[in-house]
């Protein structure tokens, strides 16, 4: 099994290697943290924080939009642009089972997209800390918010994957995963600021909202990288909600949801018929 | 367990529409078959179903002893899909490498690509073959780690006269080696030559399913005895055996496999006035025309 998952990685590999994919996911994602680290470099000194922390703080918010987004434009045509070019059925005749084309094509991806996220943000980060400063805590920071935005990828990735066997065609996937990166980083966020207004400082605001909050794997990976470090919540200041949840919510939610999505690709792919 | 592919009464119901109706079907170890039919007649549908890709809405598929898409059936079977694709970024190499890995036997690469004539390109990206590049390709991915079990979906598709010898040349080599080879294809003069029995989809009925011989038995469909006849004599001729005069010279007659040599000897006693006998046997054209229209000649 683990020979046949291999194997599937390292072709899916070499095909993100081959279109590009790895090269223009790397090169967005240096580019913006670069951009952002160099927009927020004012108010350091204000703070009293060096300035990697104030950069890893910019980054989290920067990192919220752009993983899931390059997880779901990579994720989106695994299965229906296999089954689109007539690949797909040839490949299911072979002993390797669903289950382990799926891991095979995830392995991959993940790999890519950490490839990504380490060069790109921690490019922005070494500049970061040459220009301003670093200390021991916001390198640990650094490094958490690599490793928590490889794994927000990695939910986004299964999560495409799960439209990708839905959807009838590539471009109804396309479209499905554009929507869905809609609701989970923009609209979500929206509503529950929404019902917080309404809600005025009652039972919902203090008791429910945080837990919903954290349910949104976008949101677990916002709180855990804040709450988890001082400077970076400072500097955000976004602690309030985080603040009000026992400290393993977020980091349990944004572990739980790759399993959670690789049981709902598996099931919708078991059912589709190439 | 003698064979190595059962199909019983397998149906296939798509919406309403019963895409398969109760087919039966078995295949030997080593023995070729031809699977022909109308387009939409179910030939896919039904390879698809021996595969798992599809799942039967009635009666049941054994391969060996085991379910389709079972994991022992998926190790024992090659599948040659119609028009077949593969991942144009990849090369040819690298695309068998991939399907070997997967398939678990460590088959050597470039040999099987020299087979199939794929040798000087085998480091080029998919995406530069040509038709029957791809159709090379996919033959070749057939022949790895010796399949008990090869199903080809029109596999001399894009292929030139060449190529096509040398496919069948493959297909004898697998039947040879044991291999169970059931082809659906529309190219009745190949098939003829080249299989062992015909089983023929109507509507997604099996209507007919035997040897060539058989099958002519069967359909009763009349050889053609062309007499050429010496100078003046047509006429004659023609009078004699009833036969029909085509032109100057020549006169037809049918006649059933039974009264064959009958005929002939008839036609021998006239002695000098017949210069020739060409005789011509029904062809599969005729036959499959037969039983795709429901038993009219
Ligand atoms: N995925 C599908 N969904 C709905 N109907 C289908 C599907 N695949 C095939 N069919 C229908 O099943 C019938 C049989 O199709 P099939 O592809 O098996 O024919 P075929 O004998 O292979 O034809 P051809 O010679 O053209 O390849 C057709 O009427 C077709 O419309
Ligand atoms: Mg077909």
């Amino acid at each position: 099994m683990i020979t046949r998952v291999f194997a599937i990685a390292r072709a899916e590999m070499l095909i993100l290697r081959r279109n590009w994919w790895l090269v223009m996911a790397t090169g967005i994602m240096m580019l913006f943290a670069l951009a952002l680290t160099f927009a927020g470099s004012a108010p350091s000194g204000a703070l009293g924080v060096d300035m990697l922390t104030v950069s890893v703080a910019s980054m989290t918010t920067l990192a919220v939009y752009l993983a899931p987004l390059l997880a779901l434009m990579m994720a989106f045509d695994t299965i229906a642009g296999e089954r689109d070019r007539g690949t797909l059925a040839l490949l299911l005749t072979y002993p390797a089972g669903r289950g382990e084309v799926l891991l095979g094509k995830l392995a991959a991806q993940v790999t890519a997209l950490g490839i990504a996220t380490t060069l790109g943000l921690g490019t922005a980060g070494v500049v970061a800390a040459l220009s301003g400063g670093a200390g021991e805590q916001s390198v640990i920071a650094l490094a958490r918010l690599i490793v928590t935005a490889t794994l927000l990828g990695a939910v986004f990735l299964v999560l495409g994957f799960v439209l990708s066997a839905l959807a009838k065609s590539p471009a109804a996937a396309a479209g499905l995963a554009a929507g869905l990166w809609l609701v989970f980083v923009v609209l979500f966020d929206l509503g529950l600021l929404g019902a917080v207004v309404m809600d005025d400082g009652g039972f919902f605001t203090r008791v429910i909202f945080p837990w919903v909050m954290v349910a949104n794997p976008a949101d677990a990976f916002r709180v855990w990288n804040i709450a988890a470090s001082d400077g970076v919540a400072m500097v955000s200041g976004l602690g309030g909600a985080a603040q009000m949840l026992p400290s393993w919510a977020a980091p349990a939610s944004l572990l739980l949801w790759p399993f959670i999505g690789f049981g709902m690709a598996r099931a919708a792919f078991a059912r589709l018929e190439p | 367990m003698d064979k190595a592919l059962i199909i019983r009464a397998a149906s296939k119901y798509r919406g309403k529409v019963r895409v398969l109706n109760d087919i039966d079907l078995c295949v030997a170890p080593g023995e070729r078959v031809a699977l022909l039919g109308h387009n939409g007649a179910g030939k896919t549908t039904l390879m698809k179903m021996i595969l798992g890709l599809t799942p039967l809405s009635g009666g049941e598929i054994t391969i060996g002893a085991a379910r389709p898409g079972s994991a022992a059936a998926r190790r024992d079977t090659a599948f040659l899909p119609e028009s077949v694709n593969f991942h144009p970024t990849l090369t040819g190499r690298e695309q068998l490498t991939l399907f070997a890995r997967l398939a678990g036997g460590g088959a050597d690469i470039e040999a099987l690509l020299d087979r199939v004539g794929l040798g000087e390109a085998m480091d080029n990206r998919i995406a530069t073959y040509s038709k029957g590049m791809r159709q090379r390709l996919g033959l070749a991915q057939v022949l790895l780690g010796r399949p008990k079990l090869a199903l080809l979906d029109e596999p001399t598709s894009g292929l030139d006269p060449l190529s096509r010898q040398d496919l069948y040349a493959i297909i004898d080599e697998l039947a040879a080696q044991g291999t169970a080879v059931l082809i659906a294809s529309h190219a009745l003069t190949e098939v003829e030559a080249q299989t062992d029995r015909i089983a023929i989809l109507r509507q997604g009925l099996k209507v007919a399913d035997d040897t060539l011989a058989n099958l002519s038995r069967i359909a009763g469909l009349p050889t053609r005895l062309r007499i050429l006849a010496r100078s003046g004599q047509a006429e004659r001729i023609a009078d004699e055996t009833g036969g029909i005069r085509i032109n100057g010279t020549s006169v037809e007659i049918y006649c059933d496999a039974d009264t064959k040599m009958m005929e002939l000897r008839r036609i021998a006693a006239m002695g000098d006035a017949v210069a020739d006998v060409e005789m011509t046997p029904p062809r599969l054209e005729d036959l499959y025309r037969y039983y795709a229209k429901g038993g009219q000649a």
